[in-house]
């Protein structure tokens, strides 16, 4: 892409982003500023592409420590901000079925070639369960 | 591998950027804020599959453990930190990601023969260092490891001179020259450039840091997404730059401060210093009966939680509090100031875990004019809020910020640890007001005497 066409995207980008935030009420500022903290992890992106193109050890090693932090930014942004608006959503009804989501933490760090992914799935993976639940009803109501 | 076309490329990476656009619209409102949420894991999720499915990358199966170790690390954490600690862990978060796109810039250096896209990798490693550094600074005076007061030396804004002009030559050479060494001159002075910029800042004004990094880290990953040429990067650090930009402000003018008073409002003569000494003038305190006959005959009460609600983890007692005396025919609210607690929006979480009804919690605006025909206040484990210095004294910190007005109300009653000011170090002059009683103690076991008595009534 050409220099005017990433200018042409940026620019926009940044209306869209004003736009998209600036009605929100003080309520939701919290989850708001976590769910924001959650979507620039996708530097993960960026670290594996860096990684993946490393040759010499120690670019590989700094690389990968790259990977890990943007993983923890990605993954724990995401799970921190469910987690957060699980409360706000998690009312009354059937008294919480202990954590729906607490399966998802066994499932990331089992290691393995897989292990990435699905724990990468555990923000929405987190979510979907406790849709049928009582968070659909009471959540929507409010 | 490249099992996928460049366009197959562009068009996931299209849709994940449009799932991150519906993330931050879904989260801006109550109802859809989770599925938003979700939405934007998934986007996060196809963007990550698309890389490895797309680029031509060496190392797999390192990259997947790197990623099991970040997902190892995060996900426990993220489950298990309690609601008092998630200001931490949110700039924590923050930082760490600020740090991953400085290390990424550092090492697309050698990459990078074109001045423009070295200009990108100076900003990136400049902005991420200053990132990751102020974010450590934050967590350290969330978590107390450092005090929560403006830590000023002399001659720090010379300091802090010194670093800016030393970063700007060093970048200027980057971009000359391309050179490693400057490169890694220009990440320690981002480095000192962070800690230089939050420690001068107020304990009260860290929610706003924390927001102000988070933007920050946001234009840091849409400059290294110019570095790398992935519109994804561009999009979501551009669209996370814009939106905590607006964030910020909403969050600063909530406190009747402008983002740059607080930035170096402590540089200007200690403004958000305040006192550390224990006022020895004379307060009226009170037992838990007493609160609780004020309470249970009560037509009308007004909770106002701050962070000492939060450190004693008494939402739930609270909560019980409130439902007790609305089983009497109280008619009970919660008002929630914008910026209490450490974190806006804090309590609203903290009480909504505590499952206290949206319908009973009341904005600052709203809830303002109706303390003139409320019986009692109870204020819990809040001060800074109340303090009606932020509308009397124009010296004071806080002044201009806006208060819950608690003083129209025909009685006030504080439940505080101590005499000991609040965060931001200022004395509250409602607390010598004689229409004020205090009941000193931790907020829960406080809160947790109250209720007994209530319902021994």
């Amino acid at each position: 892409m050409g220099p005017v066409a990433l200018l042409t995207v940026v620019v926009l980008a940044v209306f869209v982003g004003f736009e998209v935030v600036s009605k929100v009420t003080s309520k939701l500022h919290t989850p708001l500023m976590s769910g924001a903290n959650a979507i620039h992890g996708i530097i993960l992106v960026g670290a594996i592409i860096v990684a993946g193109q490393a040759g010499d050890p120690w670019v590989l090693g700094i690389a990968l420590l790259a990977v890990v932090l943007a993983t923890v930014n990605l993954v724990g942004g995401f799970v921190v901000t469910d987690r957060m608006l699980e409360m706000f959503s998690g009312h009354r009804q059937t008294r919480k079925p202990a954590q729906p989501g607490g399966a998802q933490p066994g499932a990331g760090p089992a290691g393995g070639s897989a292990a990435g992914e699905s724990a990468d799935r555990a923000g929405p993976g987190g979510a979907h369960p406790r849709k049928g639940t009582s968070g659909g009803v009471t959540g929507e109501a409010r | 591998m490249s099992l996928l076309s460049s366009e197959w490329t562009a068009l996931l990476y299209l849709l994940a950027a449009v799932c991150f656009i519906l993330a931050l619209k879904g989260l801006s409102s109550p109802k859809t804020a989770r599925r938003g949420n979700a939405i934007g894991a998934a986007g996060a999720l196809v963007a990550v599959v698309t890389v490895f499915l797309s680029a031509r990358l060496e190392n797999i199966p390192l990259i997947l453990a790197a990623i099991a170790v970040g997902s190892a690390i995060a996900v426990p954490v993220a489950r298990r930190v309690q609601m008092t600690q998630m200001p931490q862990l949110v700039a924590l978060f923050n930082g760490v990601g600020g740090g991953a796109a400085a290390l990424v810039a550092v090492l697309e250096l050698g990459h990078s023969g074109d001045p423009w896209v070295r200009l990108a990798v100076v900003f990136t490693m400049l902005v991420g260092a200053v990132s990751f550094a102020g974010s450590a600074v934050t967590v350290a005076k969330l978590q107390e490891l450092i005090s929560a007061r403006p830590l000023l030396f002399p001659g720090m804004p010379w300091v802090m001179g010194a670093v800016i002009l030393g970063a700007v030559v060093s970048g200027v050479l980057v971009v000359l020259t391309g050179a490693v060494g400057w490169s890694l001159a220009l990440l320690g002075l981002g480095l000192a450039a962070g800690l230089l910029l939050v420690l001068p800042v107020g304990g009260a004004d860290v929610p706003i840091v924390i927001s102000l990094l988070n933007a920050f880290t946001g234009l840091a990953v849409a400059a290294s997404g110019v570095v790398l040429g992935n519109v994804l990067l561009l999009v979501a650090g551009t669209l996370v730059g814009a939106s905590g930009t607006i964030l910020t402000k909403v969050m600063a003018s909530a406190m009747g401060r402008g983002v740059a008073g607080i930035m170096f409002g402590a540089f200007k003569g200690g403004s958000t210093a305040g006192s550390t000494a224990v006022s020895d003038r004379p307060v009226r305190s009170s037992s838990p009966e007493d609160v609780a006959v004020q309470l249970g005959y009560a037509q009308r009460v007004v909770i106002v939680p701050g962070y000492g609600l939060a450190v004693a983890q008494g939402q739930h007692t609270v909560a019980e509090l409130a439902t007790a005396l609305a089983d009497r025919g109280v008619d009970v609210v919660f008002a929630i100031h914008p910026v209490a607690g450490r974190m806006p929006g804090h309590m609203n979480v903290l009480l909504a875990e505590a499952d206290v009804p949206y319908e009973s919690l009341r904005e600052l605006a709203e809830v303002n004019p109706e303390f003139a025909n409320t019986d009692i206040v109870l204020v819990v484990g809040a001060n800074d809020v109340v303090n009606p210095a932020a509308k009397s004294s124009p010296g004071s910190p806080i002044y201009g910020m806006p208060i819950l007005e608690v003083v129209q109300a025909q009685q006030v009653v504080f439940l505080k640890r101590s005499m000991r000011p609040g965060f931001a170090g200022i004395e509250n002059e409602l607390l010598h007001d004689p229409k004020t009683t205090l009941l000193f103690g931790d907020a829960k076991d406080s809160l947790a005497r109250v209720l007994g008595a209530v319902k021994a009534l």
